[in-house]
């Protein structure tokens, strides 16, 4: 919550004790309808940050004010201590937050290959014309983009193999197609990844698989991750901290044990105790 | 799902997606041996396939090409560059631009107030080399100006706004102060093209220029579409939120896509000007959109194999075949008989339509001559070999206008109810209903070729894309959940 005094340049990693991610008392109407109100969340360097609540507590919320699909009623989104509230989605993603869909989003008509290579977008300078005539710098553009977007495929192994990279992305089995949404964020070298429930609709192991991604792409990739999950094997598997919301309102923050025996977060999923009732909501 | 599902232990998991993939892929290629020389011909990479489709245009006028043969494929190779540049806006970036065709029309009229003597006393008479360069940056100005709405509007609400720019530019041409622009009456008496020494004189030297211009167009479209230009415009199509989440500037993408498709319609409209030594506000209305339209839909969207081979059909059938009473019979014939070998099932029932037609025919024919003499005076349209076959199974009366006309208006109904009953009567009715077409095709229809090649065009098209939905060169493609 603390701000530093000069602010860091965000292409130079930061030091661990600065949040590289910070909402300031972000608020956010829809005209009558309160989505988000007052919500404090910061995000470490390389921190894995859990983000749970029941369905439509605001969280798929939190991530489209964060990447600049909404702009904030009030409050700030700081990213390693720039204020970022009100730019443009593309503007932030190039900054180095990228993120996964709930309900996914592929370039669905495009190879595997072109969907990571296309996060390179943002990355690469050269102009149509140096593209036409492919000149130099837009071959080694092409070169580096083409070995990034193998390097970030490989990370899946034989979930994304080399056989794989030149079929339409609408071939992939559904969890495949996870893991491709996950590649392509990695494809813009991100320093924050967001991800929209990257466990739903998968079975145990791949369940199970995905908690170690997470893990190990904060490992070896070096990002800070916010993870929206309502899989508590992922989130109890993975996440150094846990932020629970409900309408819009953080009602717990801390180690996974602590938030989930929270009463509040019980109250949240499971509803109160009938005898304790003693107002409707 | 369950085999995908085991940890990966070595060697590549057969899983459920690639088997689809797999199923897909095969399902794109033809049976049997067909299918085998299909995937030879797709090993053959993109540029020696371009080479040989390029030097085959190029040797096609010296095979002894008459003048209209000459003309169809000026005008081929016209519709084919604006249906390569509509692809980048609507193929790629999957912007529904209906606005198309005046960027077209900028460009020949620009080049005819550039290179003739309409304006001022003597005229500007700029060499090509300067003309035409201007004109086509004026042109990726306009596109960009066009496109602005393209920021905030999407699919039928662009469309409807790009519509009407396109027929505001054939107002203004139209109306806007006649001095300068010529009014109704058009420019006339462009410069021929000349620069950097040429002067283009012959229908022969603006094929020529068009083959080369085609090629090279074709060539920097692949380069674009294989550059990170190309892979944005078509994330843009797939889904502009996940484009815009991983770096992709939509808006501007859009306003390049514009750009780039108003460009090469600005060029392709200043060789057309100089090709036709003058312009009407006429040329660049909505007919030819649907021409453009119609190519790029038949051959592919998306594909620009596709949009050239579409223009290729289009206009070959369209403006070659089409204006000629006999050709247009054996598209007619031909897509008649087609159809029902496709889709009439089983052989039996083909066989027994088919010979049910021809024996309702000679009797028709033979019960109306003995009635009256008059009423099978008349020579069918058709004429050669095809003339001949129908002679004494198409009734033609001596004046055949009205049959013609009241035979049309019972085809109609005619194929309303055959769409409405269900199989035993369908096919029942199918005899009658293709007798009568033929009928309706020999007395009236094929004596209006202006007419009737708008409907010929229309089932061309149905009937591609019941067949292929995704044209002739196109890929299949599975729509984006919004």
């Amino acid at each position: 919550m603390t701000a530093p005094e000069p602010p860091p340049d965000p292409a130079a990693p930061g030091p661990a004790a600065a949040p590289i991610l910070n909402l300031d008392r972000l608020s956010l109407h829809f005209g009558g309808l309160q989505a988000l109100s007052d919500l404090e969340l910061h995000v470490d360097d390389r921190e894995i940050v859990s983000l749970i609540g029941p369905n439509g507590a605001g969280k798929t919320t939190v991530f489209n004010v964060i990447t600049g699909v909404y702009e904030p009623s009030a409050g700030d989104v700081r990213f390693a201590g720039h204020s970022i509230s009100g730019q443009a989605p593309h503007r932030i993603a190039g900054m180095g937050i990228a993120r996964t869909f709930q309900s996914l989003r592929l370039f669905l008509n495009m190879s595997v290959m072109e969907n990571v290579l296309a996060a390179t977008y943002g990355r690469t300078h050269a102009s149509p014309a140096e593209s036409i005539l492919r000149l130099p710098r837009a071959r080694r553009e092409e070169r580096e983009a083409r070995a990034l977007a193998a390097d970030v495929l490989s990370f899946f192994g034989q979930r994304l193999a080399g056989y794989r990279w030149d079929q339409p992305a609408y071939s992939l089995s559904y969890a495949n197609r996870r893991r491709l949404e996950i590649a392509r964020a990695l494809g813009t070298k991100p320093r924050l990844l967001l991800l929209d429930e990257p466990a739903a609709g998968m079975n145990p192991t791949e369940t199970h698989e995905i908690t170690e991604l997470i893990s190990r792409l904060r490992d070896e990739r070096n990002v800070s991750i916010l993870v929206i999950e309502h899989d508590m094997h992922v989130v109890s598997g993975c996440s150094d901290r846990v932020i629970a919301l409900d309408h819009g309102v953080k009602i717990a923050e801390g180690a996974f044990d602590a938030v989930a025996s929270h009463p509040a977060v019980v109250e949240a999923y499971l509803g109160r105790d009938p005898e304790a009732l003693t107002e409707p909501e | 799902m369950s085999l995908d599902s085991q940890p990966s232990a070595a060697g590549p998991q057969v899983g459920a997606d690639e088997w689809v993939a797999r199923q897909g892929r095969r399902r794109e290629y033809l049976p049997g041996r067909l299918g085998t020389a299909q995937r030879q011909f797709e090993r053959i990479g993109f540029w020696p396939r371009l080479a040989v489709v390029g030097l085959v245009g190029a040797v096609l006028p010296s095979l002894g090409l008459g003048g209209f043969q000459l003309q169809v494929g000026i005008d081929t190779l016209v519709i084919m560059l604006l249906a390569l540049g509509l692809n980048i806006v609507v193929g790629w970036a999957g912007v529904l631009d209906l606005g198309y065709v005046a960027f077209f029309g900028f460009g020949a009229y620009g080049y005819a107030l550039l290179s003739s003597a309409q304006i001022g006393s003597h005229g500007i008479h700029l060499p090509a080399e300067l003309s035409v360069p201007i004109v086509m940056v004026a042109a990726a100005a306009l596109g960009l100006l066009v496109g602005l709405p393209s920021r905030r509007l999407i699919g039928d609400y662009l469309a409807i706004v790009t519509l009407f720019f396109g027929e505001a530019f054939v107002e203004f041409t139209n109306n806007v102060a006649p001095g300068d622009f010529g009014g109704a009456n058009g420019i006339v008496g462009l410069d021929t093209l000349h620069g950097f020494g040429v002067s283009i004189t012959s229908n022969a030297g603006y094929y020529y220029l068009l083959v080369i211009v085609a090629v090279v167009v074709i060539s920097v479209l692949r380069l674009l579409d294989t550059s990170r230009t190309g892979r944005a415009w078509r994330a843009v199509r797939e889904d502009p939120l996940a484009a815009a989440s991983m770096t992709i500037p939509v808006n501007r993408v859009k306003l390049m896509a514009f750009a780039f498709g108003a460009v090469v319609a600005a060029l392709v409209g200043t060789i057309y000007a100089a090709q036709q030594i003058s312009v009407f506000p006429t040329d660049f209305d909505t007919p030819i959109l649907i021409l453009i339209y119609a190519a790029l839909v038949l051959g592919g969207v998306g594909s620009i194999a596709g949009a050239a081979t579409g223009a290729l059909v289009v206009m070959i059938i369209y403006d070659g075949l089409l204006r000629n009473a006999t050709y247009s019979g054996y598209i007619f014939y031909g897509l008649i008989v087609l159809t029902l070998l496709i889709k009439l099932r089983p052989w039996r029932r083909l066989a027994a339509v088919l010979a049910a037609t021809v024996a309702l025919g000679f009797a028709a024919h033979a019960i109306a001559r003995a009635i009256s003499a008059s009423a099978v005076a008349g020579a069918p349209q058709s004429t050669g070999w095809l003339g001949d076959a129908l002679r004494d199974w198409v009734i033609v009366p001596a004046s055949p206008q009205a049959l013609g006309d009241w035979g049309y208006v019972v085809l109609v109904c005619l194929l309303i109810a055959l769409v409405q009953v269900k199989h035993p009567w369908r096919t029942v009715l199918l005899v009658p209903a293709l007798y009568l077409a033929s009928v309706v095709w020999e007395t009236a229809l094929a004596a209006q070729p202006a007419v009737t090649r708008q409907i010929m065009l229309g089932a061309i098209l149905i009937v591609t894309m019941v067949a292929r939905p995704q044209g002739l060169l196109g890929t299949r493609r599975v729509e984006t959940p919004i």
